[in-house]
């Protein structure tokens, strides 16, 4: 599954203070997800506004993942 | 053991001295953390001693925490952080405390630290060590439900990273043998078939391993542990077997050691001292030449050792190794003026010559006779291949291994009788039973306990040897020599033609130039008094074995090594880590419960007879790879750590010294607080509940770790016994609480119990879980409405029952459990799964410590304190925080800790900053001017990113991206050479933007950003790229993924960078006074301990009297725990006193604050007096102690008839009106009145327990009724429960379907209620009903709220920042809050709560400045439309719309945020419609290059000022 969507980009806009120290974690603990996901710190989810997952779309992202 | 005297900051003259102005915290958990940093913010130096190798504590396990279910790590990691980055906190793991000598203000703290064995300022945390580490044990972080290594990090997020090694010490096979060998080492490596490292590590202390795989005497299996099990472990031939391996599968080349050293070192006699040193001298970079008398080398081992024992093939392997070092040797080279050589130009010589070539007498009459030989001469001879004939009748005369050696080369030989003779039973002998035995089945007669007394000659030939039993003790011959007595008349002959004997052997020098003949040796470092002559051998430096020659030529080596560096030879002091030995009894033990398997030693397989005493081939044969593997798993792995240095050659930093040891160090401090936490209760006492039988049966510490996501199951919940996921849980209460042994509540159990089962039902939402328990605690803030949810959302059963036994279904591991239902019935109820919810204890070893600081301490090691001073011990400037006071929960841990730091502060004040330390930076450059100008480092991680993706590609990438000047990869990017070399960079290249791609921002940010400040460099300049948590480590099946991954994700990081801009932080002075609103306990306190530390205070009441609600507390709670409880009123007074007599404390009665303004450090208020009076004042900080009151409403008739009372009332006719009550025969108390029913007010049943106590002491046969929902006498409280049912109290569980009836109808005053136990209806006419009121927040509350823009609760109560971690914090930075505003509380608890927020107050009072900017949010003003979307959205009320500002359309006022203040989270950038804010360092730009660089590379990289211009 993850040869044939090597392609695909997905970003996940991931808060500082819990989704992306969770995204360490799963690091730390070896958990296996798709490379496709990459993650971007925000300093909190609340700073995410519809423009930023808009523009990212816009941008060519084949998909948008918020986590906070 | 060394003491190490940390800067003694005491001057020496008389003047009344400072106090230290520094602390140490003993428990690194929760409170320890909490207390340390309160501490370090207010300036003062904070030791933070943890006994594990990491801090954290039980919260650092716990999977989420209550009740608000928040995940507890993702709580607990940025305080781990704060502290371990805290410039001011040390922490000392591994450490623990011996004594306290002096007095408050001026302690000396003795500490132990125990040996890590890792250098934690090197070690980078990769784990390299642990993934070679061939020793596992259980993981006790994960409650021993998975094993972990033992070099190991106690969990993923520890604080400090570093790993550490567990290790008890040198184990005894190591001890015992001379040369040090790590067998535990090489035989933990072959039980996991690792071959090749085992050989490793033996040729680390043994350059002969294939020798003494074969002939060692191996003292070390004589010490094994293992043999007071079975057998001892057999150490010899696992040796051999790796030794035989490497033969078997090719040899690694051993490649020569280049010459670093220009010193030269002759070597004399190439047997195994002088070879050990000769290999040891070249591997340190000497020149070394051999000289060897004879044709070949290895002296005895090849001379003395036939070859059926130690084939010469397999001799000379050993030597050749040591010769492709880059030993020469030289044989057929005598020396005898080893003097000559020194002339000649060597630096040293070491004499290693050994034993001596010169036959001793037998000291028997006939010696001289044809056919007598010696046993060394006749093996030499052999060996060397030299002609020799013997007789067919041969007799072997000795007791040691030469003998038996002769006896069978003389079988070999052809010899047809061969007479062994023995001085010794065969058991004496330095050999395996099976050697002797092997001799005997070769047909060698054998004698034990016989001598020979004379040797029989005719004409000058043997013709017999006369021999006698050998009785007790030994007698000296003639010439001296020590030989066994003999049993007189026990004497007979054999008929022999040869005669071998054995005699002791030694070494001599007497060969050498007569000059030498006065040689003086030092026995330490074998140098004599010829300088640069060093001697091994002679009569007091010699080896009887091979082993023991190895150690000498070690020894003479490093002496010979420190007289070429230093002049002069000096034997190397080595401290000596202890030696782990264990008493049968333990091993016993061990056995008995199951840890050890009994297994006989594999011996080995021997050639067959028939080929045996034809020729001189191997008698012994080598073990197979299974063979050896099964022996080797018998260790029993004393040390923990075997020492087999796989570690050591797995690290890439150099971190790791197995050479470590314990010390002792003494630190000054002015103060101590003890915070060492508790131990959950040995859930194997309680036999009746099958833990550690059943293996589904856990600990609800276990249960925890089993529903972590980052525990041993991910998160699922499985059964230990067969991993299936359980359909019925059970949790059993008071587990070591409220028992016999345990007359205490251990205050969290029943709640944690309740977040267990509803994680759990949240995992797998069919599961049915019980809770048995007597009452449900649920006393403290959101606890009931928890508890609430429990039963109702997710229909967790709780049944009102202490379950005393339960048992298994053998077959499928399910737990049987029988019970009495509320309706009476008996159940028999069957579980998958039995959860203990384990009580808290006081260690041993906190105990231990406690008697040893001379602290008191009670029955159970819980430490004694004052009633209304609760933190302080019963020595003076020693505190106790947590559990170790009484069992409590996390905030009041975390409340107790900060009120530490308050008390100490108040008394250290004098001495702040004076020990702290400041990071000092160069100033910043100014590259405003220049384009973006990138480096990007790219980590290795070791192997942790190299291994699974191609991290010099990326490097390489990197480098082609536009901006960027200059990239490389770094084995460790945060390693202190790396450190130095991104700084370096930073200059050399012009860097001007810094990307670091390697793991989390989230560690290493801060670690980077100080590395490119220290190049000049604003820190905002900064950007990294996590490639290793989110990338090689989660998707290391796939290189070119991972790799692809790791490039964009440095794009994305570089594109961000180039856009990134300085920011600038600025200092804003802060206002050092503090208001405190509230004259009751709380602020009263809160104020004291203010002004003692030196802060003005204004001390605002809204009445005309200090006091507030203690005003109407007039009994004490009895004594809990050794207390001697002071009358609340004496309290009150006292507060009064100090608080008008502190000239820092200014008091406005009859006041309210009207106005405030302001942010943390800064405010400005309005306090009015009741007469209108204004004042205005500043201060830097707010504490809000507004209080509460005794709830008032209609329930249960009150109001409508005197004999219905509130306790308050009841309270005040037991003190001020005794005869109006004395009369009172029944009486009836209702709990959870009113609004209780919605909260629990957490002191109504302690104050009914205690009022009802006073009443039976009055009246004692006053008939006592409390009808309560559950009684939650929390920690010592218990024991007022216990006591008032001991004194006949009768307590009547009522719930919310069958709430009491009151009714007062022709003045009879009647209660009607439903007793559970009776199934039916019970009517009670009481003389008096006493209704607990709960205490409600003060009316003023909302009000309050309203001005300071705090939040409160729904029951009213101030909200804090966060219920577990923050609970006297606002979120609003700056406010505070204490006492009964905050939740019901009992006074000790009102007072270390205002202690507390003191505390938090002091962290920025103490401070001149506060740094303000940074990553902050900026309103343009041109573009604020004046909506209030800020001002409503932040979470911290920073915007505030200002009048002096001009918005869109020139409209007066916009939106302004005071940089101070806000914490850069965004939610106004994202919110505001008219995009008037932007977020510094998280711009629009600057994120949207980011996520751009991912799809459209060629668009993200349009230079700044393009961007800016558009």
């Amino acid at each position: 599954m993850m040869d044939t969507n090597a392609h695909l980009h997905i970003v996940a806009f991931a808060c500082e203070h819990c989704a992306y120290a969770a995204a360490d974690l799963a690091g730390g603990l070896r958990m296996q997800y798709p490379p496709q996901i990459k993650i971007v710190q925000i300093p909190c989810s609340g700073k995410l506004d519809e423009l930023m997952v808009l523009g990212a779309l816009e941008d060519g992202v084949d998909g948008v993942m918020v986590a906070g | 053991m060394s003491a190490v005297d940390r800067k003694n900051p005491t001057n020496g003259n008389n003047a009344p001295q400072p106090p230290v102005g520094a602390v140490m915290v003993v428990g690194g958990g929760i409170a320890g953390m909490q207390a340390a940093l309160d501490l370090g913010d207010q300036g003062y130096k904070v030791y933070l001693v943890e006994k594990e190798s990491a801090i954290g504590g039980h919260m650092a396990l716990l999977d989420k925490t209550f009740p608000t279910n928040d995940c507890a790590m993702c709580n607990i990691s940025p305080k781990l952080v704060d502290t371990g980055r805290h410039l001011n906190i040390e922490i000392l793991t591994q450490t623990d405390v011996r004594q306290v000598d002096g007095d408050v203000g001026n302690f000396t703290v003795t500490v132990n630290c125990r040996p890590r064995y890792i250098d934690t300022d090197k070690c980078v945390g990769c784990d390299n060590c642990a993934q070679v580490c061939p020793i596992s044990l259980p993981d006790l972080y994960e409650q021993g439900l998975k094993d972990r290594k033992a070099a190991y990090r106690l969990y993923t997020q520890a604080v400090p990273a570093a790993y550490a090694i567990e290790k008890l010490g040198v184990a005894p096979c190591r001890d015992a043998c001379p040369a040090g060998q790590r067998a535990q080492g090489y035989i933990a490596l072959i039980a996991e078939g690792r071959y090749r490292e085992a050989l490793r590590v033996i040729k680390e202390d043994n350059p002969f391993p294939s020798v003494c795989g074969r002939t060692c005497h191996h003292p070390c299996e004589g010490h094994c542990t293992r043999a007071l099990v079975d057998q001892p472990v057999g150490i010899m031939s696992l040796k051999r077997f790796v030794v035989d391996y490497a033969l078997a599968y090719g040899r690694e080349k051993v490649e020569q050691v280049p010459r670093t050293r220009p010193e030269w070192v002759a070597v004399i006699g190439s047997g195994p001292a002088g070879l050990t040193a000769a290999h040891d001298l070249v591997k340190m970079g000497y020149g070394v030449t051999v000289y060897e008398a004879l044709q070949v080398a290895g002296g005895m081992m090849r001379v003395g050792i036939p070859a059926h024992r130690l084939p010469k093939g397999v001799l000379q392997q050993d030597i050749d190794d040591i010769l492709a070092l880059g030993v020469v040797l030289k044989t057929d080279s005598p020396v005898k003026d080893p003097g000559a050589l020194l002339e000649q130009g060597y630096d040293a010589v070491c004499l290693a010559t050994g034993i001596s070539t010169k036959d001793h007498s037998l000291g028997l009459e006939g010696e001289g006779a044809l056919g007598v030989i010696s046993a060394a001469t006749f093996l030499r001879k052999i060996n060397l291949g030299e002609p020799l004939a013997i007789g067919n009748r041969v007799a072997v005369l000795g007791g040691g291994i030469t003998a038996l050696d002769a006896a069978a080369v003389a079988r070999r030989l052809g010899a047809q009788d061969v007479h062994l003779v023995l001085d010794r039973p065969r058991g004496e002998l330095p050999a395996y039973h099976w050697e002797v035995a092997s001799v005997e089945a070769e047909g060698i007669h054998l004698y034990e306990k016989i001598a020979a007394t004379e040797i029989l000659e005719r004409d000058g030939k043997v013709t017999g040897v006369v021999l006698a039993e050998t009785g007790k003790g030994m007698a000296k011959d003639a010439s001296g020599r020590r030989k066994p007595k003999i049993k007189d008349g026990t004497e007979f002959s054999i008929e022999v033609d040869t005669v071998i004997g054995t005699v002791g052997q030694y070494s001599d020098l007497n060969y050498l130039d007569p000059r030498f003949d006065e040689l003086s040796v030092d026995r330490k470092t074998l140098a004599c008094d010829i300088p640069g002559l060093f001697v091994v051998g002679g009569r007091k430096t010699g080896a009887s074995y091979i082993i023991e020659a190895v150690a000498l030529g070690h020894r003479v080596a490093d002496s010979i090594h420190s007289y070429l560096q230093d002049g002069i030879a000096v034997a190397a002091e080595k401290s000596a880590p202890p030696v782990v030995k264990y008493t049968r009894q333990e091993m016993q033990d061990r056995v008995l419960k199951g840890e050890i398997q009994l297994a006989p030693k594999i011996e080995p397989i021997l050639l067959p007879m028939d080929e045996r005493v034809t020729s001189f081939r191997e008698v012994v044969l080598g073990m197979t790879d299974q063979q050896a593997r099964r022996e080797a798993s018998r260790c029993l792995q004393c040390g923990i750590c075997a020492e087999c240095l796989a570690c050591v050659y797995a690290c890439d930093v150099n971190a790791i010294d197995h050479e470590m040891v314990a010390y002792e160090e003494k630190i000054q401090v002015g103060a101590v607080i003890l915070a060492p936490g508790y131990q959950a209760y040995n859930a194997h006492l309680s036999e009746e509940y099958g833990f550690g039988r059943y293996p589904n049966v856990v600990t609800a510490l276990q249960f925890e770790r089993l529903l972590a996501a980052s525990g041993p199951t991910q998160g699922h919940v499985q059964r230990p016994s067969d991993g299936a996921t359980p359909q019925r849980i059970a949790f059993l209460q008071c587990v070591g609480s409220r028992d016999q042994d345990h007359d205490y509540c251990s205050a969290v159990c029943c709640m944690y119990a309740t977040k267990e089962a509803i994680i759990a039902m949240e995992h797998h939402p069919e599961l049915d879980i019980h809770v048995f328990l007597m009452d449900m605690r649920a006393y403290s803030k959101g606890y009931l409405g928890y508890y609430r949810r429990a039963r109702e959302h997710y229909g967790i059963q709780y049944e009102r029952c202490r379950i005393s036994a339960l048992h298994e279904d053998t077959v499928r591991h399910d737990l049987i459990l029988h019970h009495v239902d509320e309706s009476g019935k008996q159940q028999v109820n069957r579980f998958d799964m039995v959860v203990l919810s384990v009580g808290m204890e006081i260690s041993q070893s906190v105990r231990d410590l406690g008697r040893r600081l001379g602290v008191e301490l009670d029955e159970y090691g819980f430490c004694h304190s004052v009633r209304f001073n609760p933190i302080e011990t019963s020595r003076q400037g020693i505190y106790a925080v947590g559990p170790f006071r009484e069992p409590k929960d996390i905030p009041e841990s975390v409340v107790e800790a900060s009120g530490a730091a308050a008390a100490i502060s108040a008394r250290l004040a004098d001495s702040r900053f004076t020990l702290t330390t400041r990071r000092e930076y160069p100033d910043e450059k100014d590259i405003s001017a220049e384009p973006a100008q990138i480096g990007v480092f790219v980590c290795h991680c070791g192997s942790n990113i190299a291994g699974f993706l191609d991290v010099p590609d990326v490097a390489a990438y990197a480098r082609e991206l536009p901006g960027v000047v200059h990239a490389e990869d770094l084995l460790y990017a945060c390693s202190q050479d790396a450190i130095d070399q991104i700084t370096q960079s930073v200059d050399e290249h012009g860097i001007n933007r810094v990307v670091v791609a390697s793991c989390s921002p989230l560690t290493h940010q801060p670690l980077f950003q100080d590395s490119i400040r220290s190049a000049g460099l604003n820190p905002y300049l900064f950007e990294m790229a996590n490639i290793r948590n989110q990338c090689s480590w989660v998707h290391s099946f796939d290189r070119d993924l991972a790799t692809t991954k790791a490039r964009d994700l440095v794009r994305m990081a570089v594109a961000r960078a180039a856009n990134l801009e300085p920011q600038q932080t600025f200092d804003v002075p802060v206002e050092s006074a503090a208001l405190v609103v509230g004259g009751g306990a709380a602020g009263m306190t809160a104020a004291i301990n203010l002004a003692e530390q030196g802060f003005p205070v204004y001390l605002v009441e809204r009445e005309d009297e200090l006091g507030g609600n203690l005003r109407h507390v007039l009994t004490p709670l009895p004594a809990l725990n050794g207390d001697d409880p002071q009358h609340p009123q004496e309290v009150l007074d006292t507060l009064i006193e100090r608080v008008t007599h502190n000239i820092h404390i200014t008091v406005h009665l009859d006041s309210k604050v009207i106005a405030t303004r302001g942010f943390m450090g800064n405010f400005t208020s309005t306090i009015q007096t009741a007469s209108g009076a204004r004042s205005e004042i500043l201060h830097g900080a707010t504490i809000l102690a507004t209080g509460g009151q005794e709830y008032r409403g209609p329930e249960y008739g009150c109001g409508t008839d005197p004999r219905i009372v509130t306790q308050h009332e009841f309270e005040n006719l037991l003190v001020n009106h005794k005869l109006k009550i004395k009369n009172l025969k029944s009486l009836v108390m209702i709990q959870c009145v009113g609004p209780a029913e919605e909260f629990c007010s957490r002191i109504c049943c302690t104050v009914a327990l205690k009022n009802a106590l006073a009443l039976k002491e009055q009246i004692p046969e006053a008939q006592i009724t409390i009808l309560h929902r559950d009684i939650r006498s929390y920690g010592f409280k218990e024991r007022l429960y216990t006591r008032a049912r001991e004194l006949g109290v009768l307590f009547m569980r009522y719930d919310d379907r069958h709430r009491p009836q009151v009714n007062v109808n022709n003045g009879d005053l009647t209660i009607e209620a439903w007793d559970p136990v009776l199934r039916k209806g019970v009517t009670f006419e009481p003389q008096r009903l006493v209704l607990s009121m709960p205490a409600v927040p003060d009316p003023d509350t909302n009000q309050v709220s309203s001005l300071f823009k705090v939040p409160v609760d729904a029951d009213g109560f101030f909200l804090e920042a966060h219920v577990k971690l923050r609970p006297v914090d606002f979120a609003t930075d700056g406010v505070f809050m204490a006492g009964m505003a905050h939740y019901p509380k009992l006074l000790d608890e009102t007072i270390v709560q205002a202690q507390a927020a003191a505390s938090r107050a002091a962290r920025i009072l103490s401070r001149d400045t506060l740094t303000a900017g940074g990553q902050v949010a900026v309103v343009d003003p041109a573009l604020c439309t004046g909506c209030l979307t800020c001002v409503r959205v932040c979470p911290f009320n920073v915007p505030l719309m200002q009048s002096d500002l001009t918005g869109v359309g020139e409209i007066i006022g916009a939106a302004y945020i005071e940089a101070a203040v806000c914490q850069g989270c965004g939610s106004c950038v994202a919110e505001c419609p008219a995009r008037a804010i932007q977020l510094m360092h998280y711009t629009d730009t600057q994120m949207g290059s980011k996520v751009r660089a991912l799809t459209k590379p060629e668009a993200a990289f349009i230079p700044l000022e393009a961007v800016h211009e558009s």
